[in-house]
């Protein structure tokens, strides 16, 4: 009987210390201060909501994605999948893509690395910056603060980093950042990434291929 | 009683291990320690809710209710009786079987591991195993 009240009274210690330092990393992850400084609850302006956009202005079809930089999803797409579909479409004048912000809440750096781009947006980098954010995304996603790793990739891109640094304590471009996913929230977006092609929800695949099939079936037939 | 106590420590550590995946996904603690970002890729899809519930929810819930069992199952009032054991080897069965249709989804639709997902499969499984061991060990009595 005393071996087992010992065994009960050893399993009880255990079991409280697994308690406690369980109840502790949990409370520490919940209240660690959060690392982004470009706020979310921002007033949006008319002129803030009208994403980046690629490709001729005539093109018959138009892709809106809306997606986080710091989404693997975003990432594999961006970066295994975007360049053919920029060289297949985009660059033959079949297609425009538009991309805006959707930085979802999980994500503490999505809205510092979208803040990121915009800022190199008005010195004509943008796309060369979202470019280098994705294949990064490893890199800063998994750091402790990512906003000294995406002033790099600026700086590698060629933007003044001077400028850079004024947009980026300044949180100027935080209302587009805003209103890109209010927009998105209008639309139904839920998750990232999301396509709406000619202004529908697309439930397709998230490939080259299919990507290229859906544009010709659009152009064949622009009301589909 | 060793098994029953191991079922009470396996379970606290899954509850912590689903508390912190929906804490994840209610967005309150930012990124998952993962390594790769597969965790992210797993918990993000809408796979992640059965029937519109998060299944990080129904790990808590379960393993909440697995807890309970098996600390109820040590109370000495208890410590001879089947009825709880049994009652922990057919929830943990359960959740075996939640676990494997996960595990599917997680390789053949989603085609990305969470390694959170492993450890809870694994503590599941563990679970479950004490539990039979523990219902072998004890004999069939009419009081249950």
């Amino acid at each position: 009987m005393a071996a087992t009240q010992a065994g009960m009274k050893r399993f009880y210690s255990l079991f409280a210390v697994i308690a406690v330092a369980g109840l502790a990393v949990l409370g520490y992850l919940v209240t660690r201060p959060a690392t982004v400084s470009i706020p979310a609850n921002v007033t949006v302006q008319a002129s803030d909501t009208s994403g980046y956009v690629k490709g001729s202005s005539t093109a018959p079809v138009e892709i809106t994605e809306f997606a986080d930089y710091q989404c693997p999803f975003c990432q594999t797409f961006a970066t295994l999948q975007m360049p053919t579909i920029e060289e297949r479409l985009i660059n033959t004048g079949r297609l425009r893509w538009r991309y805006r912000d959707f930085p979802l809440q999980q994500h503490p750096f999505a809205r510092l690395a979208a803040h990121s781009a915009a800022c190199a947006d008005e010195q004509g980098k943008y796309w060369d910056q979202h470019r280098r954010i994705y294949e990064g995304q490893a890199e800063w996603a998994a750091s402790r603060n990512a906003a000294p790793i995406l002033r790099k990739y600026a700086g590698a891109a060629g933007v003044d980093l001077g400028r850079y640094d004024a947009c980026m304590q300044a949180g100027k471009y935080a209302g587009r950042i805003q209103a890109d996913q209010n927009s998105g929230l209008e639309l139904g977006v839920s998750s990232t990434p999301t396509l709406l092609a000619n202004g529908r929800l697309y439930k397709g695949r998230f490939d080259s291929d299919a990507i290229t099939k859906l544009v010709d079936s659009l152009a064949r037939h622009p009301t589909k | 009683m060793i098994h029953r106590m191991s079922a009470g420590l396996l379970s606290l550590a899954g509850l912590f291990i689903s508390a912190y995946l929906y804490l994840y996904k209610l967005g309150k603690i930012g990124s998952l320690a993962c390594g790769t970002g597969e965790c992210e890729a797993v918990q993000l899809s809408p796979l992640s809710r059965v029937a519109g519930v998060e299944v990080a929810l129904i790990g808590v819930l379960g393993y909440a209710g697995l807890l309970a069992l098996s600390l109820a199952a040590l109370q000495p009032g208890l410590a001879a009786r089947r009825w709880p054991v049994t009652l922990l080897a057919g929830l943990a069965g359960i959740g075996v079987l939640f676990t494997a249709y996960l595990t599917y989804l997680e390789l053949f639709v989603i085609h990305a591991i969470c390694r959170w997902c492993v450890a809870s499969g694994f503590i599941i499984l563990a679970i479950f195993a004490a539990a039979l061991l523990d219902l072998r060990r004890l004999p069939r009595d009419r009081n249950g």
